[in-house]
């Protein structure tokens, strides 16, 4: 009983000792926000950490509660699938930054007898979820789908019963297609949903679909791809249909971007663009010289974030995540670019 | 003398951790109820009853009525624990009376205490992938909309999950039933069914009771497995078939993504309001146990 105790203050210690002469080495970024981008940031935090040795250590707790931290100044970065609005940028206390770092967006799902590949018109998209379409037989659906059987199934909704930036983006989406949606539901990340039932998370969504025969519902595109699961092609604003993919994803954002990046890309007016596509943004201060943060402290945050969206865009399309377009990389640049401690550039420019 | 006056001391300090540990528990208590109402007054000043009463719950527009997952708690509690009463008595019968020794007891002992162990998200996938389908061909059988989600699976995923605690609790205060109140009965020439019906039974309620109240606000706060197999959906349940929502489900639904002020004040005064549900309802069942004990029961 002893040894082991023994044997357990040892770890304890050599564990304390190896943190400590680490902290001491490198300099740990403490981030937090989108679970989202969770295994992407994964993958290029740890590539950045053996090739730059600065450590980035990322905690998944949802884009709100990163937007609250960031705000609380626990944090170095935020990270969030829906921008900040104008109320929230009034609280922040300082100027904020969105960069954008890659490409999400949503698919539809649905449960068909022998899976047939099926398109969607953006009205047809909007009645289902508003609870008018309520039959897989209804005329308008098998008017963009010729020569496909549609079988007489009642259409069940599954929507995320969990707060979701997915559901906000859809819900944006939604809104700015259908007026009768924006009136009566509108946007957000918890919906008051006119029909449906509801499930928490992507896994939780997918699984339900796969049980009830008629199903319809949203997941995330990487979820999606990940897992094998079919999706249903949309027709997006120029009258294309699209199938979602990484590549129709990031030409979702060859629009002209505004300086800040604060722009929603559903419905784009790109034209081979999926419509129901969103930036993915690390936030941050502008003025880094808050809360006793040391110079070295900044500029290894603004070192990691021009990786990020330079080099580190390589490890996008492997995990499934669609890589930004160059005019993104471009408008991302001069915004980090302004990014200063005690009012001096921290990038050259 | 030394020995007693160290003995003393310790004594003396046993007795102030115990003080000490006791009074932390109550201020804990205390404390969460104060910063639950703090955290949740914003929207108390500016709901007022509309929280209690209203059916509508929608973050986008600010309409936060809660009445939907109230319905939902009870609706599923209520509905588990009249479920799961007979099964509990059953089980707690059969290891306190019937078979007390012996390797069958001890199995069919360690097989309920087990499923009190089971984490509750084990449940909900058990719910989603076994029950689910289940309960789909039931609604297909009746005509029902085939969800298979909803408030009747819910509440059956919650019966399973505090049978354990109310038997366990019924199955010791049985056993504690004085055996010559029994053996009085029988040489009286009782059957079995009678000495169970007439000493054991009102012997033990208050015990019983103890662990169906017990049962019952474990069921109110359950939130994992129910969350998984009740559909979330916001409306008031008007069939057992249609889908719900439970007020720790909503909480743990919408926490981590709620923005705006009154938005996380009214999901905090969901579980102020749950709080206070949990607490009648123990209150309530410290009146009953007491009503029911037989006068000489400790």
């Amino acid at each position: 009983m002893k040894k082991v105790w023994i044997g357990f203050a040892l770890t304890v210690s050599m564990f304390v000792v190896q943190a400590c002469s680490s902290a001491q080495k490198t300099t740990t970024l403490l981030g937090a926000g989108s679970t989202f981008v969770y295994p992407l940031f994964s993958k290029m935090f740890s590539e950045y950490q053996s090739s730059h040795g600065t450590k980035v250590n990322y905690q998944a707790i949802g884009s709100g509660g990163g937007i609250r931290q960031l705000i609380n100044h626990t944090v170095d970065f935020g990270a969030t699938d829906a921008f900040m609005s104008d109320e929230e940028l009034q609280q922040a206390g300082g100027a904020i930054l969105h960069i954008p770092i890659c490409l999400g967006a949503v698919v539809l799902s649905y449960n068909l007898p022998q899976a047939p590949p099926l398109r969607l018109t953006p009205e047809v998209i909007a009645d289902i979820f508003l609870g008018n379409i309520t039959n897989w037989s209804d005329p308008r659906i098998a008017e963009v789908n010729p020569g496909i059987f549609l079988p007489d199934l009642e259409i069940t909704v599954i929507h995320r019963s969990d707060g979701s930036g997915t559901t906000y983006i859809f819900s944006d989406y939604l809104s700015k297609v259908s007026p009768e949606w924006a009136k009566r539901v509108g946007r957000g990340k918890s919906l008051n949903w006119p029909v449906g039932l509801g499930a928490k998370g992507n896994p939780g969504v997918a699984g339900l679909i796969q049980q009830t025969p008629g199903a319809i519902g949203y997941i995330e595109l990487t979820y999606a791809l990940q897992m094998g699961i079919p999706f249903a092609t949309v027709q997006n604003a120029s009258g294309k249909f699209i199938h979602p993919s990484v590549q129709s994803v990031s030409k979702a954002a060859e629009i002209p971007i505004p300086p800040d990046t604060r722009v929603s890309l559903t419905n784009t007016d790109a034209p081979d663009g999926y419509p129901i596509s969103g930036f993915t943004w690390v936030i941050v201060y502008q003025e880094q010289s808050y809360g006793g943060r040391s110079k070295a402290r900044a500029e290894a945050l603004a070192q990691l974030l021009w990786w990020m969206i330079h080099e580190g865009q390589s490890y996008t399309q492997p995990l499934n995540y669609a890589p930004l377009p160059e005019s993104a990389v471009k408008a991302a640049e001069t915004l980090l670019r302004s990014l200063t401690y005690q009012g001096q550039p921290l990038l050259p420019g | 003398m030394s020995a007693s006056g160290s003995n003393q001391w310790k004594d003396r300090l046993f007795r102030g951790l115990l003080w000490w540990a006791g009074l932390t528990m109550i201020f804990l208590a205390i404390g969460i109820f104060v910063s639950l109402v703090h955290q949740s007054w914003p929207a108390i000043r500016s709901l007022g009853t509309r929280f209690l009463t209203g059916r509508t719950w929608n973050p986008v527009s600010g309409q936060f009525g809660a009445l939907p997952f109230v319905a939902g708690t009870l609706l599923t509690s209520v509905i588990s624990l009249v479920l799961a009463i007979p099964f509990a008595l059953s089980i707690a019968l059969f290891l306190g009376e019937y078979f007390r020794t012996g390797p069958i007891a001890g199995l069919f002992k360690s097989l309920t205490e087990l499923l009190a162990g089971i984490p509750s998200v084990i449940y909900g996938f058990w719910g989603l992938f076994v029950l689910v389908p289940w309960i789909r061909a039931l609604e297909l059988r009746i005509g029902a909309p085939p969800y298979g989600v909803g408030i009747l699976t819910a509440s059956l995923i919650l019966t399973v999950m505090i049978i354990p605690y109310a038997a366990s609790i019924a199955r010791d205060v049985i056993d504690l039933v004085p055996q010559h109140l029994k053996e009085g009965a029988y040489a009286l020439g009782a059957t079995r069914f009678e000495v169970i019906r007439k000493v054991i039974l009102p012997f033990a309620r208050s015990g019983i009771l103890a662990g169906i109240f017990l049962a019952f606000g474990r069921a109110l706060g359950e939130t994992m497995a129910v969350t998984m197999v009740i559909g979330n959906r916001n409306l008031l349940p008007k069939t057992l078939f249609d889908p719900g929502n439970t007020m720790a489900s909503v909480i743990a639904n919408e926490f981590t993504e709620a923005a705006g002020r009154l938005y996380l004040s009214a999901l905090i005064e969901i579980g102020l309001l749950l709080f206070l549900i949990t607490l009648v309802f123990h209150i309530l069942g410290k009146w009953v146990i007491q009503r029911m004990q037989v006068p000489g029961e400790s």
